[in-house]
This record gives structure tokens, C-alpha cells and sequence, in this order.
């Protein structure tokens, strides 16, 4: 069911009970729904959105572009398959248009990243180029709009 | 200066809205969960943003004609067609209003003549009586009742009508019961007033919020078309409160009437909000949808969440309110929502702020997210606890 997991994709802290009330069923058709959902993959995981420049730590994320000649036979499996691993690299995309895949990665510094782009990445067999974009700043992701939470501004008539 | 003798008898003597006076209460309170907005938590999807603000970069800063843009009202005709399978001209029959209220306000004062009889299902939004008095009429309260799922029954309407009855007020689906008229509900109020020359007032601005059922407008209703003014607008449908922005389908016969009261007082409703307006018909029923959608599981979770600590509470079927039955707990309306307020800190409207046959009941707004519902809900609970 749809609506369940249009739900949880905006708020998965959402209490089983509230779930099950929300959606008029039973509590436990819940955790069974979720439960398979997990177990199918569907659900793949719950995380946490975090506004980091909120806090002190230091870090820098940029999307790379990456040009590749895909091996015969292998397309672009071979190549996405070396970059996944990496925990630098938080997204990974195949794309359509002028270059192949995007990786979204996080570095602590410029350098760093830098130094992941030259070292790990333009060094792949078959990538025959990079193109590295720093993030100067999130306005929104996963349809979260970064800055102050909103303020109840309504007025008081009726 | 005798202020006393300037304002008339029947302005002084109308009393604030119950609800407002509630509001005072909760201003004054800190770390307040209020319950109390009647109006979308929402805010206007930005596409409709857009259209308005394009309008005004291009520099649409002029009057409309009286009765609303052509493109708008065409808009509309097209909508009302579309959605609920209604005819109207837009160019005889529609005009574009200040909000939902002006088009009430509107229909009263073109028809409502001294001693005319103006009948009001209660409980209902609070403008209809106090307008009424304002145009001389004589309102006529009918109470509905929770064991008829808050509909108007045709023998309810039967026995309200008399030979000074002018006008009907169908508030539905209704603010604060949550309450709808189905058509067979409507198909009997129609066959009550067959013959005679009671015009209808539909106040239908919470059409898009239905539940269970498709709204079915009144005037879409064999016999009734000729005898309705449609009253509706884009406040609670498409999140646009702030932009008072309404209108009134209404026979050729009529509407022209309405038109020259519009005119003479308002010339014409806001031209910037015209311009979203139009986008809002056009392309806005996947927002509606959406925000139809998230109103659905706050009316399941709240309700879910009051019957669960025991306390009666009709299933609304459309707005965006429950009007939970508190009568077990031997408290007036007024007493259990002050002492809620005072021990827990949560705000919720009186029942009887609706008409006295709200007495016994509270309205509660879910025009709020699910997590600070949750949190009203738990400080209910506690509240109820306190009492056994």
C-alpha cells in the first residue's frame, strides 16, 4: 500500500499506533506491512536529516561528474560497482545527457575531495573524465527545505 | 458624543464570536497546543504563488470588471462543471467575491427583508445569525442532531417553514460537525421545498473536503438549482485564506441583484488573487488531492486517539474539524474547555460557540500536523484521567 510508505518516506518516527489510526487499520497489519516491506527492500533504511552547518563540524560535499567508455558486455555496472564502496561517496546516479555518473561525495576539506577525485575516481579504468562541482550551500533536500522551522503565523478569527 | 445613541440596537447588541472570545483566553496562555485555527496549516502551493506574483510583475495592478475577470469566472463555470456537474454562465451567473464570507454576506442582504425568517441549521459557522439580524430578518434555528449524523432531515426543515420563510442556510459540509448532505439528504430537503419560493443559501466552501463520499452540491439536486446561490471560494481548498478570494454561482435572475450590492460595496475582489485563482481551477487538483489526502489521516488519528481514551466522537466526513460529544464528563462546554486549557494547556473551541445545540460538544481542528495533534492528544488524555 502506497500511502503507507508515502508516510514514512516523509516521517518514519511515526508510532505504529499512530500509523494504524491514520490509515484505519490494525497495529499489527502494520508491523507486518512494514516487515515486508523491509524484508522485500522496498524500505531500505531510515535516516536522519540533519542541517550540519547548524553545527560545528567541517566538511565539504560536491558532485562529480564522470565521463565513462563502458566495457563490452558490462556497461556501467564494472565501474559503478568501484565506486560504491567508497564511503566518501554518499549518492550515486547513472544519468542520461552529456556526462554518465554523478557521485555525490563528502570530504572533510576541499582537499580531500580533491585528492579523492584525482586518486580514487579519475584512476578507474575506463573513466575517461571528471568534473568536480562543490556545494556552496543545501536550500532543500529530500523535499526538506533547509533554514528556521516554520512559525504557526495564523491569525485568530473565528 | 453619546456613543450610546449612535450605534444601532442591532449592531450593539450583537455578541462577539464565542470562538474569539476563546482566543483571548489562549493568547494570554504559554506553551499552549492549540486546536482552535480554522483554516488550512498549509500554505498556498507555489505554483498558484506564482501565477500571483507573475500578475503583478506584469503589472496587473488594475480594477477588475465588478463581477471578476472573464478568464476566472470562465474558470470557474468550467470547474463547478467538471467537479460537481453544474451549469452555469460565467458571465451571467458568477461572480467573484472577497472570500466565501462576502458571498454569504451578499446573498443575505439582497434577500433578507424585515421580518423575513431565515432558517440556520445549528451547530454551523458562526456568520449566518448575526448577518440575518443585521438585514432585519428573524433567524430560525434548527438544531441537528448527532444521532442523525448532523444532517438537516426533511421533517426538521418541514417544521421550521412558515409563510415568512425566505430563506434556507445549507452549511454543509459543515464547520465545526464535519457533517455532510448526501444526495438522498438533499434529494428530500429538495422535495420540502418543491413549490415553494424558499431560495437556498448552500454555503458549500468545504466541497473539496469530503471523506467517505464525493460532495454533492445542492444545486446539482433536481428542483434546486433555480432556488440556490452557491457560496464557495479557494480559502480552505487550495490553502488560500490570506488571499480573500471566493464566489457565487447563482441563477441569471438573481445574480444581478447580488452584483449591485458587490459593486456599490466591495467594486470588485482583489485582482492579484484573481490571477493565482485561475491557475488554482486550473492545474490545482493534485493539490487538493494531497492536502485532501493528509486531512484524512489527522481526521483517523484524532479521532482514533479521543474514542480511545473513551469519549464519544461522530466520525466527521468532511472540513477539517471533530466535534467530539462531552457530555459524560458533567462539565458545559465552556467549563471543560477553560479547565483543559488551565490544567493542560490544550485549546479547543466550545461547542456552543456554534449555536446553543453545540452545548456538550467541542470543536477540534485538525488543520495541524500529526505531531503536535499527538502531542494535544496526550495532554487530553491526561486531562480525561484526571477526572475519573
Amino acid at each position: 500500500m502506497n500511502e503507507l510508505l508515502q508516510i514514512l518516506e516523509n516521517n518514519s518516527r511515526i508510532s505504529h499506533e499512530a500509523l494504524a489510526r491514520m490509515l484505519d487499520k490494525e497495529v499489527g497489519d502494520i508491523k507486518k506491512m512494514i516487515e515486508d516491506y523491509e524484508r522485500e527492500g522496498v524500505i531500505l533504511g531510515y535516516k536522519t536529516m540533519i542541517d550540519w552547518d547548524k553545527t560545528d563540524k567541517e566538511y565539504v560535499s560536491a558532485l562529480i561528474e564522470l565521463k565513462i567508455t563502458p566495457q563490452m558486455g558490462k556497461g556501467y555496472e564494472q565501474v559503478a560497482q568501484k565506486i560504491i564502496g567508497y564511503t566518501e561517496v554518499e549518492s550515486l546516479y547513472l544519468m542520461s545527457g552529456s556526462f554518465d555518473l554523478a557521485v555525490l561525495i563528502e570530504g572533510k576539506t576541499m582537499r580531500e575531495v580533491a585528492f579523492f577525485v584525482a586518486e580514487k575516481l579519475a584512476t578507474i579504468e575506463d573513466v575517461v573524465a571528471t568534473s568536480t562541482h562543490f556545494v556552496l550551500r543545501k536550500y532543500k533536500d529530500k523535499s526538506i527545505i533547509f533554514g528556521a522551522a516554520p512559525v504557526d503565523e495564523r491569525g485568530h478569527i473565528f | 458624543m453619546d456613543y450610546g445613541k449612535i450605534i444601532p440596537e442591532k449592531v450593539s447588541s450583537l455578541k462577539p464570536s464565542g470562538i474569539r472570545k476563546f482566543f483571548e483566553l489562549v493568547q494570554g496562555s504559554k506553551d499552549t497546543v492549540s486546536l482552535t485555527i480554522g483554516e488550512p496549516d498549509f500554505i498556498t502551493p507555489w505554483h498558484i504563488r506564482v501565477a500571483g506574483i507573475d500578475s503583478l510583475e506584469r503589472g496587473k495592478t488594475y480594477y477588475t470588471s465588478n463581477s471578476g475577470t472573464t478568464e476566472l469566472r470562465q474558470a470557474i463555470s468550467e470547474y463547478l462543471s467538471r467537479r460537481f456537474s453544474l451549469s452555469y454562465d460565467p458571465l451571467s451567473e458568477i461572480i467573484v467575491t472577497v472570500g466565501g464570507s462576502e458571498a454569504i454576506d451578499l446573498t443575505m442582504r439582497a434577500m433578507v427583508a424585515p421580518g423575513d425568517e431565515v432558517i440556520i441549521p445549528q451547530p454551523s459557522f458562526v456568520c449566518y445569525e448575526p448577518i440575518c439580524r443585521l438585514c432585519g430578518g428573524v433567524p430560525v434555528i434548527i438544531n441537528t442532531k448527532e444521532e442523525n449524523q448532523f444532517k438537516l432531515t426533511a421533517g426538521e426543515l418541514r417544521a421550521a417553514i412558515t409563510d415568512k420563510t425566505k430563506l434556507l442556510v445549507l452549511p454543509f459540509p459543515n464547520n465545526p460537525t464535519g457533517a455532510i448532505m448526501e444526495k438522498a439528504d438533499l434529494e428530500a430537503v429538495a422535495e420540502v421545498l418543491r413549490g415553494t419560493d424558499i431560495m437556498v443559501l448552500s454555503d458549500e466552501i468545504y466541497g473539496e473536503l469530503t471523506y467517505d463520499a464525493d460532495h454533492v452540491s445542492a444545486a446539482s439536486v433536481d428542483g434546486m438549482r433555480e432556488r440556490t446561490v452557491l457560496a464557495s471560494g479557494f480559502s480552505k481548498a487550495y490553502a488560500m485564506t490570506g488571499w480573500r478570494l471566493g464566489y457565487i454561482a447563482a441563477p441569471a435572475e438573481i445574480a444581478p441583484q447580488l452584483l449591485k450590492i458587490h459593486q456599490f460595496a466591495i467594486m470588485c475582489a482583489p485582482t492579484t488573487s484573481q490571477f493565482a485563482a485561475v491557475e488554482a481551477m486550473r492545474n490545482g487538483d493534485t493539490d487538493v488531492e494531497m492536502m485532501r489526502r493528509e486531512y484524512n489521516r489527522r481526521r483517523r488519528y484524532l479521532v482514533g486517539g479521543l474514542r480511545a481514551m473513551g469519549i464519544d466522537c461522530y466520525m466527521p466526513r468532511g472540513a477539517f474539524y471533530v466535534f467530539p460529544n462531552i457530555s459524560q464528563f458533567g462539565m458545559s462546554s465552556e467549563q471543560f474547555c477553560q479547565r483543559l486549557l488551565r490544567e493542560q494547556g490544550v485549546a479547543i473551541v466550545p461547542g456552543n460557540a456554534f449555536g446553543e445545540s453545540g452545548e456538550g460538544f467541542a470543536r477540534i481542528s485538525y488543520a495541524y500536523s500529526v505531531e503536535h495533534i499527538s502531542l494535544a492528544l496526550d495532554r487530553i488524555e491526561a486531562f480525561v484521567k484526571s477526572l475519573s
